[in-house]
C-alpha cells in the first residue's frame, strides 16, 4: 500500500491538520517508510488469535477485578478553575469564532 | 554543613538520614540542589533538564520536614528527599507543557497522583523535567523547549522521552526523578545516562494526572540512583486509586525487605532473540558481563526464545500512533492550550491551532495513526497490530513458566550524538526495539548500569518479570549491582 499525496491530504483532515506543502510532501515519505516495515505483520498468523485491548485483561488476577469506585456526588472542579486556561472566554463560557460558514 | 554532602551521590535513604540526623536541613539541601541546576543545567550548551522550577512549593515542603526534624520525630519515610518530575505529570498551579508549545501556558487545576503521594510521603518536588514532546520519541530532541544533553557526553542524547529525569538523576541535580514509560521512554534513557530507570507493571501505579500519550501502555515510575531507591519510590507512588479504573487493587509489597531476599536458585531467561549476530560488540560484552556476575552470585541461567520479538516495533508504533492520534484529539484550542490567533472561523481554528502547536513527531504519529484507524484500514493495522499484541504477550507468559526473569540489553547500543537520527523518523523507531516488548505485554522491567564503553558512555541491562512481581526484579537488580561494585572495586 503506497500513501499518495491525496491520502495525506484526506488523513489530515480526518486528524484536524492542515500542514504545508513541505510538511506534505515529507509526511508522505515518512509514512510510507514506516508502513513499509509495519508491513511484515502481515506475514504473522492470527487466523485464532484474539486482539488484545489493554494487558489488565490477562495480566490482573481476578480477585482484584472490579476498579471501579462508587458512584457518589463529589465535589466539582469550580467554575473558575476549569475556566483558568480557556484562551478566550466572555466570563461564563468558552468563546470560539462562528462555528457556520457562509 | 552541607559541604560534607556530595550531592552526585545522594540516594533517597541517605538524603533522608542525613536531614534526620542532622547533617544538613532539608532546607539547605534544596537550596544547594537549586545552586547546582543553576551552575549545571540552565545556560545555553547546559544539560537542559529542568523546564521549571518549583522553589516556593519546595522550600514549603522543606520547611514542614524541617520542623518535623526540629521536634525530634522521625521523618516521612521520604522525608527530605528532593525529586524531580517530568512535565507530562500535572502539578497544581505549577506550568507543565509535556515537551510541547501546544501546552507552552498550562496551568493545570490539580495535581497528578504519584507526584501527590510522593509530597505526602515528604519528598520535596524541585521542579519539572524536560522530555520528548507528549512522551513522544527516544533522543529529547522532539522536546519544544530545546533537546536534553547526556550529562555523560553533552554531545549526545540523554535518551528518551524522559530525557530531563535521568540527566538530573545522572548529574546529581536530582536524587531522583519521575519517569513515564510507553515503549521504553524510562528504561532507555536509565540506560544511556548510567541510571536506574523501573517500568513498573501495567496497573501498578495509576496515571491521574499522567498527560496520556498511548493509554493501553502509559506506565509512571521512577529513575534513581539505585534498585533500592527504585524500590522506595515505587512503594510510596504504587496502589489502587480512585481517580484510575485501570490501577489495580493489589498489595504493594515493602520492596525495600523483597530486594533483601537472596537470588541464589532464581531462574534467568537469555532471549535468543535480543542478542542477534550484527549487534553492538560492546553492549553484547557488557550484557554477557551481568549474566556472569548473576550465576556467579547463584541464579541459573537459561536460554529462552520469545519468537515474536521482531514484530514488536512495527506493532507498537500502530498501537501507540493510533491511541495517541485518539488522545491528542482534545487538543483543539478551545478549553486550554494554544489556539491560532489568525482563525476566522472554527474549523479553521481546530486546524491552525494544532499545526502551529504540535511538532513535527507529534504530527507524524497522528497521521499514522489516524491512518492506523481509517475506513479501509483498521483492520490491516490497528486490528491486526492487536493480535500480534497477544502474541508477543503470549511468548512471555510461556518463558515465565520457566523463569522467573528475563535478562536483555536495554538498548541496541550505547547514547547516539545529538542529530544522529534526527532526520530518520524509523532509525529512531529501531533504538527502542529491546524495550517495546515489555510494555506491550505489561510487565514490569527495570534498566540497570551494566557497564561502560571504551568511549565511557553507560550500557544498561534490563531485567523483566512476571506482572507484579517488581520485587522480583528489583531483587535480581539489587544483587547485580552489589555483585558488580565487588567486582570493579
Amino acid at each position: 500500500m503506497k500513501i499518495t499525496q491525496q491520502d495525506v491530504a484526506y488523513v489530515a483532515s480526518l486528524a484536524n491538520l492542515h500542514l504545508t506543502d513541505a510538511e506534505r510532501l515529507r509526511m508522505e515519505k515518512d509514512l510510507n517508510a514506516i508502513l513499509a516495515y509495519v508491513d511484515q505483520l502481515a506475514e504473522v498468523d492470527t487466523s485464532n488469535v484474539a486482539p488484545m485491548a489493554q494487558v489488565s485483561q490477562i495480566g490482573t488476577p481476578s480477585d482484584s477485578a472490579d476498579p471501579l469506585r462508587t458512584d457518589e456526588p463529589r465535589e466539582c472542579l469550580p467554575h473558575e478553575a476549569a475556566m483558568a486556561n480557556v484562551p478566550q472566554t466572555d466570563g461564563t463560557f468558552f468563546r470560539v469564532p462562528k462555528v457556520i460558514e457562509r | 554543613m552541607v559541604a560534607d554532602l556530595n550531592l552526585d551521590v545522594l540516594t533517597v535513604g541517605s538524603a533522608r538520614a542525613a536531614v534526620q540526623e542532622r547533617q544538613t536541613t532539608a532546607t539547605a539541601l534544596v537550596e544547594n540542589l537549586y545552586e547546582k541546576i543553576d551552575a549545571q543545567d540552565r545556560q545555553p550548551g547546559q544539560i537542559n533538564a529542568y523546564l521549571n522550577l518549583t522553589r516556593d512549593r519546595a522550600l514549603k515542603q522543606a520547611k514542614r520536614m524541617d520542623a518535623i526534624v526540629d521536634r525530634g520525630d522521625p521523618l516521612p519515610p521520604l522525608g527530605g528527599v528532593p525529586i524531580a518530575i517530568k512535565d507530562v505529570m500535572v502539578m497544581q498551579g505549577v506550568r507543565t507543557t509535556a515537551g510541547s508549545k501546544i501546552l507552552g501556558n498550562y496551568v493545570p487545576p490539580y495535581d497528578c497522583t504519584a507526584v501527590s503521594r510522593l509530597e505526602q510521603a515528604g519528598a520535596i518536588i524541585l521542579g519539572k523535567l524536560n522530555c520528548d514532546e507528549f512522551a513522544m520519541g527516544s533522543s529529547n530532541e522532539n522536546s519544544a523547549w530545546g533537546p536534553v544533553r547526556n550529562p555523560r557526553d553533552l554531545s549526545r542524547v540523554p535518551g528518551g522521552s524522559s530525557g530531563g529525569s535521568a540527566a538530573s538523576v545522572a548529574a546529581g541535580t536530582a536524587v531522583a526523578a519521575l519517569g513515564s514509560d510507553t515503549g521504553g521512554s524510562i528504561r532507555q534513557p536509565g540506560a544511556f545516562c548510567g541510571v536506574v530507570g523501573l517500568m513498573p507493571t501495567y496497573g501498578r501505579v495509576s496515571r491521574y494526572g499522567l498527560i496520556a500519550f498511548a493509554s493501553s501502555l502509559d506506565h509512571i515510575g521512577p529513575l534513581t540512583k539505585s534498585a533500592k531507591d527504585a524500590g522506595i519510590i515505587l512503594r510510596h507512588m504504587a496502589g489502587r486509586d480512585p481517580m484510575d479504573s485501570t490501577c489495580v487493587d493489589l498489595p504493594v509489597p515493602d520492596y525495600e525487605q523483597e530486594i533483601r531476599k537472596p537470588v541464589r536458585g532464581l531462574r534467568v531467561g537469555v532471549p535468543k532473540e535480543y542478542f542477534p549476530n550484527e549487534m553492538d560488540s560492546e553492549v553484547r560484552s557488557a550484557v554477557e558481563s551481568g549474566l556472569k556476575l548473576l550465576t556467579e552470585a547463584g541464579c541459573e541461567i537459561k536460554p529462552i526464545s520469545l519468537p515474536h520479538t521482531q514484530y514488536a516495533i512495527p506493532t507498537y508504533y500502530v498501537i501507540a500512533t493510533a491511541e495517541a492520534s485518539s488522545n491528542l484529539a482534545r487538543y483543539d484550542g478551545v478549553r486550554y492550550g494554544y489556539r491560532s490567533p489568525q482563525a476566522k472561523t472554527l474549523s479553521e481554528m481546530y486546524r491552525r491551532s494544532r499545526d502551529e502547536g504540535f511538532g513535527p513527531e507529534v504530527k507524524r504519529r497522528i497521521m499514522l495513526g489516524t491512518y492506523a484507524l481509517s475506513a479501509g484500514y483498521y483492520d490491516a493495522y490497528y486490528l491486526k497490530a492487536q493480535k500480534v499484541r497477544t502474541l508477543i504477550a503470549q511468548d512471555f507468559f510461556a518463558a515465565f513458566k520457566e523463569v522467573d526473569g528475563i535478562v536483555t540489553p536495554t538498548t541496541p547500543t550505547p547514547a547516539f550524538k545529538i542529530g544522529e537520527k534526527s532526520d530518520d523518523p524509523l532509525a529512531m523507531y529501531l533504538a527502542d526495539i529491546f524495550t517495546v516488548t515489555a510494555s506491550l505485554a505489561g510487565i514490569p522491567g527495570i534498566s540497570v548500569p551494566c557497564g561502560n564503553s571504551k568511549d565511557g558512555l553507560p550500557i544498561g541491562m534490563q531485567i523483566l518479570g512476571r506482572h507484579f512481581e517488581e520485587g522480583t526484579i528489583l531483587r535480581l537488580a539489587h544483587a547485580f549491582e552489589h555483585a558488580r561494585a565487588s567486582a570493579t572495586r
